[in-house]
């Protein structure tokens, strides 16, 4: 337990993404079978025991000690599990620090009445840290920044695998996970993937360049439209019905209404999409779909899903993945229309000649989908399915981001190597009030797009035009005479209530600084809401 | 003889009316009982200072020749008269030279602990508790939610993390005074032989520990070369440093924190510490309760800190306390 306690301690206060890939990667070569496999279950998130309620452990410790203390000590740290850790009384006796895979063995085969009693024994046994890991076991939800996917990701580096070869074969393993790790450790052969339901590794593209155009022909390559969805790949195979993530998270729960659907033999590689009779609503209606572990039917019927289909990976039991994608195309065509399934419709091809017909189509997409679409995506003719981001035979065109002129308002410091400078930007846009009073209203963050150079700029105006500080966070000098003007480049814009200013954009970057122009000269919200319209 | 009319509080500080003096005066005053070095303890500008020889030198390092209009060098234990009353200073374990005051008239004693831990420390002589009527105690971290894990175990979090992260630049905040000497120590108790880098805000007192008879082994000025020098290296600066510019000449440092106040995930969040270590000077909650159940005072006063936490503790204890409500000291566990 104690090496699981301080890799989460060390996971929660470490915010990049290689730093906790390194401590991961460490702790996976460190600590023993079956330790290591039930830790990796407790961050992927697939331990199976019911969780325990805070009011459990509240009242665990209120039996234990003074309440007036325990309340003086929650409400300065703030956070149940960490106070209950902190000044846990321990009674002394024969405190034998608990392993990890005893508590998840004792949790699975443990009823409710008995969960009381074996926690107190081990808090009793633990340090504070080791009570934090166990708190945070029992109530669920790790939160130290760790996806399923980023586990995966330092397992493949500990072993010098691709991660697509851990996604492969992870859906046939189960915790504690040693026949994985064995592998990696170069002691025994590569565990089977060939379980019913498994996840194949999907294929990704990489962005084309403008300069890119000269050395490609266009008759070697296809597009269609970059539907703006989810990335999924839809499994049917032998009564095991699943939904992917391109990352391999199983988001069957959320979609029960597709997985049902799935009344094929096959797996589709597709778009996954709000569709009303056959038409696609924007990401923001899918948007209410995402992350819900369980299905609330009047969602369901609200924001009914679909799959438009990309391309066919198996087809019955026929593995089609080393066939070229004009091979594949006429498959999942004539899958598709055999199926004729109303939850699943064919991404369509975009004919074209000269790449730029296909610029002007980008530009002025035609009637219908394409509208909303993200852009444009070419893959080779003759491209065979292959697991990754491959130089060449598939490329992501997307369209030109919307532009907004915004003012610097707040900034906060960054991590690493940016922890010396001002690095995140908080922007906002004039807004008109009641008695016709222009003042900035913030309308996003970003913390990228910027070179090395212009972070020095950037850092040295915050600097030396701090107006306020909150904690790490300096307010910065912004009013109608004053101010820095950022162009912001951003994706899309949707309705939030969270915001204030009630519109939330989809990944912000600095685009330009606009060190010539004038704050007052800056856009307005109520452009920005004019967008908003415009978007289905 | 009441404790009150020996000792009280006044807006310049704890005053004893008839021995005439102040102890740690956060004014100038006419004769000053000083416990430690801490800036916001040890002030200059008094007519006359009476501490350990180490606290003087640490006044005179900081403030120069002239801090005081007179000086007087006390060993631990040596018994000082003033007006009838008997004054003695006696290891408080917090930071080289730091003493409480032990303050004897008319058959009362009063005990004023300064700041002060109970852990062992490599750099003082550990604190001797001394039986009194009266025990003056701080409650810098006066919550049962600072409980401070062993030293040695926080200082191992950081070699490991050192070996974990070759290219990364170990930034430690630690005060200048006491922290980071303990912290070095440690380092090397642990068996960590690098070169250990400074800060040059660190200098002058780790020369003052050194001219004290300390080896912290091999030391540099962390000046900026070549970033490579710096990789990999553990790097001591005082907390302020690490959001500084000075940052800056480090290769994608690791900010870490020694402080008791690490010990809450929120306070190392605020801060953008990556390595919370938590190692204080001062007492955590077991070292104050257990102190206060050692002595076993007739009272306690709590000059300053969380008192409200330590009073109910007292209370559920049959031990008879109040606050005193002192202002002018950091809890910023020593300077800020």
């Amino acid at each position: 337990m104690r090496a699981f306690a301080n890799l989460l301690d060390r996971l929660a206060f470490t915010p990049a993404r290689n730093g906790k890939l390194t401590l991961l990667a460490d702790y996976f070569h460190e600590a023993p079978d079956p330790e290591r496999g039930w830790a990796l279950a407790a961050l992927t998130g697939v331990l199976g025991f019911e969780a325990a309620k805070p009011s459990f452990i509240r009242k665990a410790v209120e039996s234990r000690m003074d309440s007036e203390l325990f309340h003086l000590s929650y409400d300065y740290v703030g956070d149940l599990a960490e106070t209950v850790a902190l000044v846990w009384p321990a009674k002394h006796g024969a405190n034998r620090e608990p392993e990890l895979s005893e508590v998840v063995d004792t949790l699975t085969h443990a009823s409710r009445a008995q969960v009381q009693q074996l926690l107190e024994g081990w808090l009793d046994a633990l340090d504070p840290d080791g009570r934090w890991a166990l708190l945070k076991l029992l109530t669920g939800g790790m939160r130290v920044g760790v996806s399923a996917r980023l586990a995966k990701q330092a397992l493949a580096n500990m072993g010098g695998v691709e991660v697509g070869e851990i996604e492969e074969v992870w859906h046939g393993q189960r915790p504690p996970y040693e026949d994985l790790f064995a592998w990696l450790e170069k002691r025994s052969d590569k565990p089977s993937a060939e379980s019913p339901g498994r996840f194949r590794p999907v294929m990704l593209a990489q962005a084309i360049e403008d300069e890119d155009f000269a050395k490609l022909n266009p008759a070697d390559y296809a597009a269609e439209w970059k539907w703006d969805g989810i990335r999924v790949q839809a499994v049917s195979e032998k009564g095991e019905r699943r939904l992917y993530s391109r990352t391999s998270d199983d988001i069957s729960g959320s979609f029960s209404d597709v997985v049902e659907a799935l009344d094929f033999e096959g797996v589709i590689d597709g778009e996954l999409l709000v569709m009303r009779d056959g038409r696609v609503a924007s990401f923001g209606e899918l948007q209410q779909r995402l992350n819900r572990k369980t299905t609330d039917l009047a969602l369901l019927a609200k924001y009914p899903a679909g799959i438009r289909a990309y391309d066919l990976l198996l087809d019955g039991e026929e593995d089609l993945r080393s066939l070229p994608f004009a091979e594949r195309r006429k498959r999942l065509e004539a899958f598709v229309a055999r199926h004729n399934n109303p939850r699943i419709d064919l991404s369509p091809l975009q004919p074209f000649l000269s790449w730029e017909e296909l610029r002007a189509l980008r530009a002025n997409p035609p009637d219908g989908d394409p509208q909303i679409a993200e852009g444009l995506m070419l893959k080779r003719w003759d491209s065979a399915y292959e697991a990754g981001r491959p130089k060449g035979p598939w490329f992501k065109w997307k369209r030109d981001p919307h532009l907004v002129d915004a003012v610097l308002m707040y900034a906060q410091r960054g991590h690493g190597k940016r922890s010396g400078y001002y690095s995140d930007y908080t922007f906002g846009v004039w807004k008109e009030n009641a008695n016709g009073d222009r003042a900035l209203t913030p309308v996003g963050k970003a913390y990228f797009g910027f070179t090395d150079e212009e972070l020095k700029q950037l850092d040295k105006f915050v600097r030396d035009h701090t107006i306020d500080r909150f904690g790490p966070v300096r307010a910065v000098k912004a009013d109608k005479d004053f101010g820095l003007v950022l162009e912001v480049a951003f994706e899309g814009l949707q309705r939030s209530t969270r915001h204030k200013s009630g519109v939330a954009m989809r990944f912000p970057r600095i685009n330009r600084i606009r060190w010539d122009k004038p704050s007052r000269e800056a856009d307005e919200l109520a452009s920005l809401e004019r967008m908003l319209e415009k978007e289905p | 003889m009441k404790p009150e009319s020996i000792l009280c509080p006044r807006p310049g500080g704890l005053y004893c009316a008839p021995g005439g003096f102040y102890i740690d005066p956060t004014r100038p005053v006419d004769r000053a009982v000083i416990t430690h070095g801490h800036s916001d303890h040890a002030r200059s500008g008094h007519g006359a200072v009476l501490a350990t020889a180490e606290t003087l030198a640490i006044m005179q390092a900081r403030y120069g020749d002239n801090f005081a209009g007179a000086m007087e060098a006390v060993r631990y234990g040596q018994k000082i008269e003033r007006d009838g009353v008997e004054i003695t200073l006696v290891p408080a374990g917090h930071i080289l030279g730091s003493a409480q005051i032990v303050i004897r008239h008319k058959g009362t004693t009063i005990v004023v602990s300064g700041d002060y831990k109970r852990r062992p420390d490599p750099t003082c002589p550990p604190f001797e508790p001394v039986k009194c009527d009266v025990f003056v105690t701080e409650a810098t971290f006066g919550l049962p939610v600072f409980r401070f894990p062993k030293s040695e175990h926080e200082i191992a979090k950081l070699v490991k993390s050192a070996e974990l992260f070759p290219g990364r630049t170990h930034l430690v905040g630690a005060y200048s005074l006491g922290k980071a000497q303990r912290v070095i120590k440690l380092l090397r108790v642990a068996g960590y032989d690098k070169t250990i880098y400074l800060h040059g805000a660190m200098q002058s007192m780790i020369e003052l520990y050194e001219r004290h008879g300390f080896d912290f082994g091999p030391l540099a000025p962390a000046t900026a070369d070549k970033k490579k020098d710096f990789e990999g290296a553990i790097v001591i600066a005082p907390p302020t440093a690490l959001d500084d510019r000075w940052t800056r000449r480090f290769s994608d440092p690791l900010p870490a924190f020694a402080s008791g106040w690490m010990g809450v995930r929120a306070r190392a969040r605020q801060r953008h510490i990556e390595l919370p270590l938590v190692i204080s000077d001062h007492a955590d909650w077991q070292e104050l309760t257990h102190t206060i159940a050692e002595i076993a005072p007739g009272e306690v006063w709590v000059t300053h800190g969380s008192e409200e936490a330590l009073l109910r503790w007292c209370a559920l204890n049959n031990q008879q306390a109040r606050a005193l409500h002192l202002v002018g000291y950091d809890e910023d566990e020593g300077e800020g």
